[in-house]
């Protein structure tokens, strides 16, 4: 066991990396929530994301069409969401359920023939000046667009629910369904949205495993990062900047425990693998005392009577 | 007065199985006050909301300032000047007052400006309130001031009420009539709905009555006598529950010093009550909805448990007794919302029936269900209570309000309770309905059975009750005798009104 | 305009009616699906859905519907209690892994003994040990009021690493050649929960029909089923009724977990023969599609479970002969769950065709 090998600047960098995937799907599912729908369907939405991504930018040569395909991908797939949940009326637990089920096995479909394949690179970005300051910019500053998009999503949400009347009617409708209609506000309309956006965050978070973080297909490699991406929602009691703050924590939690396998730290390679999730349930633990701030309506079936 | 506002001429809407309004015509005046009179069901709520573009009429046509109206949502309605103060309100609890308000405005003004116009609207008409509160945390009334001023900052032509005053108390009403006055004087028509006739004769200027979905007649409210208003809605003359003399026997059950924690978040605490009810005594409970009225149930019929003698039944402590064995020893409840609480939706009467029967019918044995008797019980409801079904295999949700409720209440009653717990017995039930189920009420409480009766109809509880207490952010006044109690006190134990300490009216 | 209309009670017949048109639609867009991945559409539904039964070697596939379906039945039987409820156990998958990990691990302590009780207590230790990992997310959510739904499933993943360490060590077979995996249980006549191989009978058919029984009974004539349907319609009516929602949480969990327990135990000492890293091969997964596929009804379960057991021997025979992708059978399995959920709207609603009104 050598724990100096473990090289603190690489696992900062690695750790922003890590936890993009993780953090893209939570703030899109943070959206949804916010609008008072539960779609348990992220881990579903990530992998077809994944795939989509990764087969897109294989043939085209582009990472970008890739990620672009991703979104499209993940969004695709939650339309299907939309029309159990928001046109069928369908319960949204069984709904997400399903949803995650088809993607899995729709993902491992179209993956048959990209496995073993190396995707195009996704290039770092050089920022001027910024990516020069020493550490800090080799740490921060020298990543890909993605990673940058993730934080941006984060702030935009955060602007839209906090500044703007979109954004507060979002809030409305996910507060409480029916008293937004009788005001006149779409609330199907409004979900479809944010359902659709979720889809998309979903997708790139999982084209993000396979085009940057692994970067390579294989069948089930989300390995339950959408269902980390849903209890750092809980976590994060619905606010963005939490989601980040908690994306960041689970993704340092992961390198921390590849590098200490890597290391060769005493402990079997299976409980440091384990560890992501014993931990997750830990925070859920602690935290769901709380649950003053879930939204209104969560979960709940809108059917407008009039 | 003479301007007409707003026509309406033969309106219709029909749902299946019911027409809610049938060829409805009248006519609202520029800064009139017009009352919309009728029992639950007889279609007021229908109309207003093919008024305010949530329900499209299936014919008939509607005229605002002669030019035709045709709002196809409340949006384009808002935009024409109409304006509606819903009787549950649509309200956002987790938002402030302020975003509350926006939601319900066009073009909102910046958070900033729109509190100092909330400021200024609430000093205007009397009705104070903070921008920046949250909802969830107001009073019923407090709340209902958030939809008025919501409507005011729209400058509206025609302002809608629907049934403003179950959730205040009656110093809360005599502050909202001056508001309305004040606004009608200023040009502003109000269309006012109720079915309480007192109301409707000291405020409105003009009233047009609906009964089964028809315009039975119009009248003027001062000139005409409440019993003959009483009689256009109803259609026939009522019978009003007959109470015979009592013999109070002795404490049946007790409450002392109680405190409870409310266990929603916006739910309200019961805080040192304390209360007795004898054997052939009702005790009603009077208080606006929210102060404490579903957690005292809740108390009493064992889904919330306290310390062991807080609650005591014939001198047992029962405070951590569970539902099902305080069945078992004769405390029955009946809570207010019945699809959902009282009653399972989606299950079958029969189902419900054994939802409170099993214990003291004998539905079970060890543990195993005896459906065939439990059909039997649900049967006997339905034919003791004439509650309107097919039969006892029909869901819980296929009944109208007032058969359900009937069912729950015929439930209880039947289950021969030594003491007997009603929140809101009568609400939404139609006249003939409700005076079946005072009848109820009084002859099981003339058979040696002790009575509380939660309500919000003060009418209700003057008529049934041989003392009174009311409930106000989860206190519990001290009960007193009904007779000789005036309104004035009666809205003092429910606490005057509220938040109005800092107002100039 | 279409109009979606509440109807006064669910519909008998579209409640029996919307799992057939399900499936029958699935094989439609499925038999689509099919012929976009160049395989004859026809001939992969019947291989899928015919073959298995009737076809020349039926008499080999027969025996298999019985394997496969009844770990799919026991679990969906479990899950079910739960899900009438609003009680969402979707980590069967991790309580099965633990179920055959001690049942397994209690067999293997006495090797080579051979007595009566070696396989009674493995079924026990099964039991208890997918009873005690589903307790965890129900005492949590008792306890601290944590989403079951997230806990049970962080569990799976756990539960696969543990499957990964116990073949790797613990239970690794000391004369497997250094190879994962235990023993083969198949050859320890004290511990294989094989009745008659060749008839696919092994005692956890027996158990998933008894499951079935008690299921039925336990929701139609007993009270402890009342009170789980009655949560599940309205869960203050629940409260009001006398239900403790704790404790309805900790015996659906527990019931799963336990009947999910005992189908990785039937399966480890019976078709699978050993703890090895790839035990588990997601049945616990497919058991939430059986449930809801067969209404959540004991009966249905029953059917449900032969059906979709049926899928995947149609599916492996497809994957043989036709070159189908295994991955298609998942597909189809998953898009028979969306047409269900979506169907199901005729039980409750009506629709209607309507012009839009002019006011």
């Amino acid at each position: 066991m050598d724990l100096s090998q473990i090289n603190p600047i690489l696992l900062v960098a690695s750790l922003m990396v890590a936890a993009t995937p993780i953090l893209l799907a939570a703030i899109g599912e943070l959206v949804v929530e916010r609008a008072g729908v539960l779609n348990l369907g992220v881990e579903g939405m990530m992998i077809t994301g994944a795939i989509c991504g990764f087969a897109v930018a294989v043939e085209t040569g582009s990472p970008w069409l890739g990620f672009l395909a991703a979104a499209i991908g993940g969004a695709a797939l939650s339309f299907l969401f939309v029309i159990l949940t928001q046109f069928a009326l369908a319960n949204q637990v069984a709904s997400g359920l399903a949803l995650t089920l088809f993607g899995l096995g729709l993902s491992s479909l179209l993956g048959q023939s990209y496995v073993g394949i190396k995707p195009p690179p996704t290039p770092d970005l050089h920022i001027p000046l910024l990516s020069d300051i020493p550490i800090l910019g080799p740490v921060v500053f020298s990543h890909d667009l993605i990673l940058y998009l993730g934080i941006a999503i984060v702030a935009g949400v955060w602007a839209l629910l906090k500044f703007t009347r979109a954004g507060l009617i979002m809030r409305a409708v996910g507060e409480n369904h029916d008293a937004a209609h009788a005001l006149g506000y779409k609330v199907v309309r409004i979900r479809v949205m944010a359902i659709l956006f979720g889809g998309a965050c979903a997708g790139l978070g999982g084209a993000y495993i396979s085009l940057v973080r692994v970067p390579q297909w294989t069948e089930g490699m989300t390995a339950g990062v959408g269902w980390i991406a849903l209890a750092l929602v809980v976590f994060a009691s619905w606010k963005p900047w939490r989601v980040l703050l908690g994306a960041y924590l689970f993704g340092g939690i992961t390198v921390l425990q590849l590098n200490l396998q890597a290391a060769g730290v005493a402990i079997p390679v299976e409980y440091l693998a384990m560890s992501p999730y014993v931990i997750t349930i830990v925070v859920l633990v602690i935290l769901s005392a709380d649950k003053s701030r879930a939204p209104g309506s969560l979960g709940r079936i809108f059917h407008a009577t009039s | 007065m003479s301007d007409i506002l707003l026509s309406l001429k033969g309106l219709t809407k029909a749902y299946p199985g019911v027409v809610a309004n049938d060829n409805v015509s009248f006519d609202i005046g520029t800064g009139e006050v017009h009352a919309l009179l009728g029992e639950n069901g007889a279609g007021k709520s229908t109309l207003v909301k093919m008024i305010y573009g949530l329900v499209k009429p299936d014919s008939g046509t509607m005229t605002l300032r002669g030019k035709a109206f045709a709002p196809a949502e409340p949006r384009a309605a808002r935009a024409d000047g109409i304006a509606m103060v819903f009787q549950h309100f649509s309200l956002f609890d987790a938002l402030n007052v302020a975003e509350n308000i926006a939601l319900g405005m066009e073009n909102p003004p910046p958070m900033r400006d729109l509190a100092a116009r909330i400021r200024e609207v609430s000093e205007t008409y009397g009705l104070p309130l903070d921008p920046y509160r949250t909802v969830g945390d107001l009073s019923a009334g407090e709340r209902q001031r958030v939809e008025i001023i919501r409507c005011l900052l729209q400058d509206p032509k025609l302002l809608i009420m629907d049934e403003p005053t179950s959730v205040l108390t009656p110093q809360e009403v005599e502050i909202l009539f001056k508001t309305l006055r004040k606004l009608s004087a200023e040009g502003t028509a109000i269309l006012y709905i109720s079915h309480k006739l007192e109301e409707i004769r000291a405020l409105c200027d003009h009233a047009t009555v609906l009964r089964l979905g028809k315009n039975v007649g119009e009248c003027v409210p001062a000139e005409t006598s409440a019993r003959d208003m009483a009689e256009l809605m109803v259609g026939t003359a009522l019978k009003t529950p007959t109470r015979a003399g009592r013999d109070m026997g002795d404490v049946a059950l007790e409450i002392v010093s109680l405190d409870a924690k409310s266990p929603s978040a916006f739910g309200t605490s019961l805080k040192s009550v304390s209360l007795s009810v004898r054997k052939g005594e009702v005790l009603g409970i009077g208080g606006v909805a929210g102060n404490g009225q579903d957690e005292l149930l809740a108390v009493l019929s064992g889904e919330i448990l306290t310390a062991p003698g807080s609650v005591k039944l014939h001198g047992r402590p029962i405070g951590q007794t569970g539902p099902t064995a305080r069945r078992g020893i004769g405390l029955l409840t009946a809570p207010e919302e019945r699809l959902g609480h009282a009653a399972a939706p989606d299950m079958s009467l029969t189902e419900n029936a054994m939802l409170t029967g099993s214990v003291r019918e004998n539905l079970e044995s060890r543990g195993f269900l005896k459906w065939r008797t439990a059909q039997g019980f649900a049967e006997k409801i339905i034919e003791a209570f004439d509650v309107r079904t097919p039969g006892p295999n029909n869901a819980a949700r296929s009944l109208s309000g007032g058969n359900l409720q009937k069912f729950v209440i015929g439930r209880e009653v039947l289950q021969r309770p030594e003491v007997l717990v009603v929140n809101q017995p009568t609400w939404g039930v139609d006249a003939s309905a409700a005076a079946a189920i005072r009848q109820a009420i009084l002859d099981l409480v003339a058979k040696g059975a002790a009575v509380i009766c939660i309500s919000q109809d003060l009418d209700e509880l003057m008529e049934i009750s041989d003392r009174f207490a009311a409930l106000n952010e989860g206190r519990l006044s001290e009960p007193r005798p009904t007779t000789g109690l005036t309104v004035e006190e009666i809205g003092l134990m429910m606490g005057g009104a509220h938040g109005m300490e800092v107002a100039h009216v | 305009m279409i109009v979606l209309e509440k109807r006064p009670q669910a519909s008998q017949l579209w409640s029996l009616a919307t799992p057939v048109v399900a499936v029958l639609a699935t094989m439609v867009f499925g038999g689509l699906l099919f012929a976009l991945l160049g395989t004859q559409p026809v001939e992969a539904i019947r291989t899928i859905f015919w073959d298995p039964l009737f076809g020349e070697f039926a008499f080999y596939y027969r025996p298999q519907l019985l394997v496969k379906g009844a770990p799919l039945v026991l679990i969906a039987i479990g899950l079910s209690l739960g899900f009438k409820a609003g009680i969402w156990n979707i980590g069967a998958e991790g309580q099965y892994i633990i179920g055959a990990l001690t049942g397994a691990g209690v067999g293997l302590a006495f090797y080579p003994l051979e007595a009566w009780y070696i396989f009674p207590l493995m079924v026990i230790a099964g039991a208890l040990g997918g009873w005690a990992w589903a307790m965890i997310p129900g005492v949590l959510k008792v306890r601290f009021g944590t989403n079951e739904i997230l806990v049970s499933l962080m569990l799976v993943y756990v539960a696969e690493q543990l499957l990964a360490s116990m073949s790797l060590g613990l239970l690794k077979n000391p004369q497997g050649f250094g190879f994962p995996g235990s023993r083969n249980l198949n050859e320890y006549e004290s511990a294989n929960s094989w009745i008659n191989q060749n008839a696919g009978l092994h005692w956890g058919v027996v158990a998933a029909t008894i499951a079935v029984i008690f299921a039925y009974v336990l929701l139609n004539r007993h009270m402890l089923g009342f009170h789980i349907r009655l949560t599940g319609d309205a869960p203050r009516a629940a409260r009001f009724a006398g239900v403790s929602p704790g404790r309805l949480v900790l015996f659906c969990l527990g019931t799963s977990g336990m009947l999910a327990g005992l189908a990785g135990l039937f399966e480890v000492a019976g078709p699978a023969g050993q703890v090895s890293i790839d035990f588990n091969t997601g049945y616990g997964f497919t058991a939430i599609i059986v449930a809801f596929l067969g209404r959540l009804h004991p009966i249905g379960i029953l059917l449900a479970g032969l059906l979709m057991a049926l899928t995947y021997i149609g599916g492996e025979i497809a994957q043989s002969q036709m070159g189908l992708p295994a991955a298609a059978i998942q597909v189809f399995q998953g898009m028979l769950l969306f047409f269900l959920l979506a169907l199901d709207l005729l039980t409750n609603y009506r629709i209607r065709l309507k012009s839009r009104e002019v006011a």
